[in-house]
Order: structure tokens, then sequence, then C-alpha cells
């Protein structure tokens, strides 16, 4: 498929959809449609951000007290894997560019396993000493002092938060998946890896997205 | 050929930045800045992000609609934010949310700095 040699603009390539004139044309519409894609995410994790300054005004005390109860060094760590798979992503997607299958398929493994560094780490050496700590609400929820009820609703947004991050985070892994497969049988080259480019975007987004909680839920309790 | 490719050596400069101002904005949460750790620690994301719009999602070199498509989403975000965050600031609460455990004498929920 891809060596076949398409004569230009004469007969159209077998991925160039008929409605599209060119394969530019194709392409644009494909990033700018993952684009309004990515603006209805915004605007979804928004309303969590909303949600959170609201509650972080009213209750600024107990914010501050639970975002301390988190581990920094981790999230830091964490947030530097994140954005090392970031890098891979974006040279995932140069290789494409490139026409560079094995460079395309290594970085896109490597973007992976970054992925699955960082969500294995939130769930060993986070949420589950979280849940050993009692800081799980709804689910033996316990804290010492006056502050607790507004601890637990920061957990409360702490676990959405992170939750819905990491539940980006294995949608992108399963698709990426797939795209290994297609990309080991061949099916994207230098003129046709939309398929690659869109998921960089929804990788990059869901990379933002940590960028902010990390120091909203880490951070902005003071560490000194 | 569909999109521009960018040289390595952005990419790899971009990565570097990013992991400096980690560290940048995880130094700087250890430092007593009072209201203005929220602020600076914001200000650094929002510097990330651009990193990341501008060359990992190739924004700087994306065509004019898309670029519109993006602005409306931050667009609309600012609205949502500042218009629920300039409500709840106005708002006359009263009385205040006290804390919800009942014993506790009734300490009016702290009026702290402005959140983002």
């Amino acid at each position: 498929m891809a060596d076949a040699a398409t004569p230009h603009a004469a007969e159209h390539p077998p991925y160039l959809a008929h409605h599209f004139s060119d394969i530019g044309q194709q392409f644009e519409a494909g990033s700018l449609g993952m684009w309004l894609f990515l603006v209805t995410e915004i605007m979804f994790f928004g309303g969590l951000f909303a949600g959170y300054a609201i509650y972080r005004h009213l209750f600024l005390k107990g914010f501050e007290e639970g975002s301390r109860l988190l581990n920094v060094r981790i999230g830091a760590l964490n947030t530097a894997v994140l954005i090392g798979s970031s890098l891979t992503m974006a040279l995932a997607v140069r290789a494409a560019q490139l026409n560079r299958r094995r460079a395309l398929i290594t970085c896109l493994i490597l973007t992976m396993l970054l992925g699955l560094v960082f969500i294995g780490v939130k769930l060993n050496f986070e949420w589950s000493h979280d849940y050993e700590e009692h800081l799980v609400p709804g689910m033996g929820f316990s804290y010492p002092g006056a502050n607790a009820p507004a601890i637990e609703l920061f957990f409360c947004f702490y676990f959405f938060m992170t939750g819905l991050h990491a539940l980006h985070m294995v949608i992108g892994l399963g698709i990426m998946v797939v795209f290994v497969w297609m990309a080991s049988r061949g099916r994207f080259d230098g003129g046709f890896y939309s398929p690659i480019e869109v998921i960089g975007l929804y990788w990059h987004f869901v990379d933002i997205v940590w960028i902010f909680l990390f120091p909203l839920l880490y951070l902005v309790g003071g560490r000194y | 050929m569909t999109g521009h490719v960018e040289p390595l050596k952005i990419y790899i400069g971009v990565f570097v930045s990013l992991l400096a101002l980690t560290a940048l904005t995880t130094a700087v949460a250890f430092v007593d800045l009072g209201a203005m750790n929220t602020a600076v620690a914001l200000a650094i994301a929002g510097v990330k992000m651009l990193l990341v719009v501008l060359f990992f999602m190739h924004a700087r070199h994306s065509s004019a609609l898309t670029k519109i498509v993006i602005l409306a989403g931050f667009f609309w975000l600012a609205l949502l934010l500042t218009f629920t965050l300039t409500d709840i600031n106005s708002r006359r609460w009263d009385p205040s949310p006290g804390p919800w455990s009942a014993p506790a004498p009734a300490a009016p929920a702290p009026a702290g700095p402005a959140a983002p």
C-alpha cells in the first residue's frame, strides 16, 4: 500500500477519501476536527477546574492542608515522565512525516511505556498509599483535625481529576496499540499520517491537563 | 508532504525547557511567597502549556481556521472561569458557609486570595 506509487492527481491514492480534493485538505480537516473535539475536552475539564476554584476559595485552609498530604516528589517525577512521553509522541509524529516506519513504531511504543509508568506510579505509590492512609472519600475516609470535611472535599476533587486524567491516558494507550499495529502493517507514510498527528494532539492535550493538575493539586498548599 | 517538519533541535529544546520549568515550579512551592505562590505556579503552568501547544501540537504552523478554533476554546474557558469566580467573589454570603463539622465554633470561611 505504502509503496504504491500513485501518479499525481491522476487517480487518488487509496487513503484519500472521495470527498476531499487533495491530501492536504483531508489532513487539514482531520486536525481541525480533532481540535474541535479538544475544545469540548477543554470545557469538560474546565468544569472540574471551575468547581475546584470555587471550593478552594471557600475552604482554602482545608485545601492547602489536603494538598500537603500528597507526595510532591512523586508528583514532580511523574510530571517529568509525562513530559517525556509527550516528547516521544512529538518524535513519533515527526518520524511519520519523514516516512521512517521503524522510528515511528519505536517512538509510539516508548510513549506507551512512559504512559504506563505514569499510571503505574499513580496506582502503586499514590492511590494505594492514599487508601492505606484513609484518604479516599467514600472508602473509609478519616482524618484528624477540624479541617477534615474540607480535606475530604479536596480529595474528592483529587480523585475525580486525576482519575479522569488517567482514564484519558488509558483511552490514548488503547488507540496507540491499534496504531502501532497499523504502522507495522505499513498503513502510514509521509503522505498519510493523519491518525498519528491526531493521536499526538490528543496525547499532548492530556499532558497539558496534567501540567495544570500538578501545581493545583500538589503545589498550591505550599511546602515551606 | 503535509504539515511542517520541525527540526529535532526544537523538540529537544522544548522538552528540556518543560523539565526545567517543572523543577522551577516545584522549587518555588518550597518558598513562602504568600498569595503569590498560586499565581507563580499558574503562570509557570501557562508557559508550559504555551510551549506544548505551539511546538508539540504544531499550532504555530497550523491554518488560521485551526488557530481561531484553539483561541475560541480558551476564550470559552476564560468566560467559564471569569464569570464563575466573579460571582463567587462578589456574592454576599449571608451567612457564609461554615465548616460542615457542626460542633466547632462557627469559623467563617477564610477570605483567601482570588483563586485563578
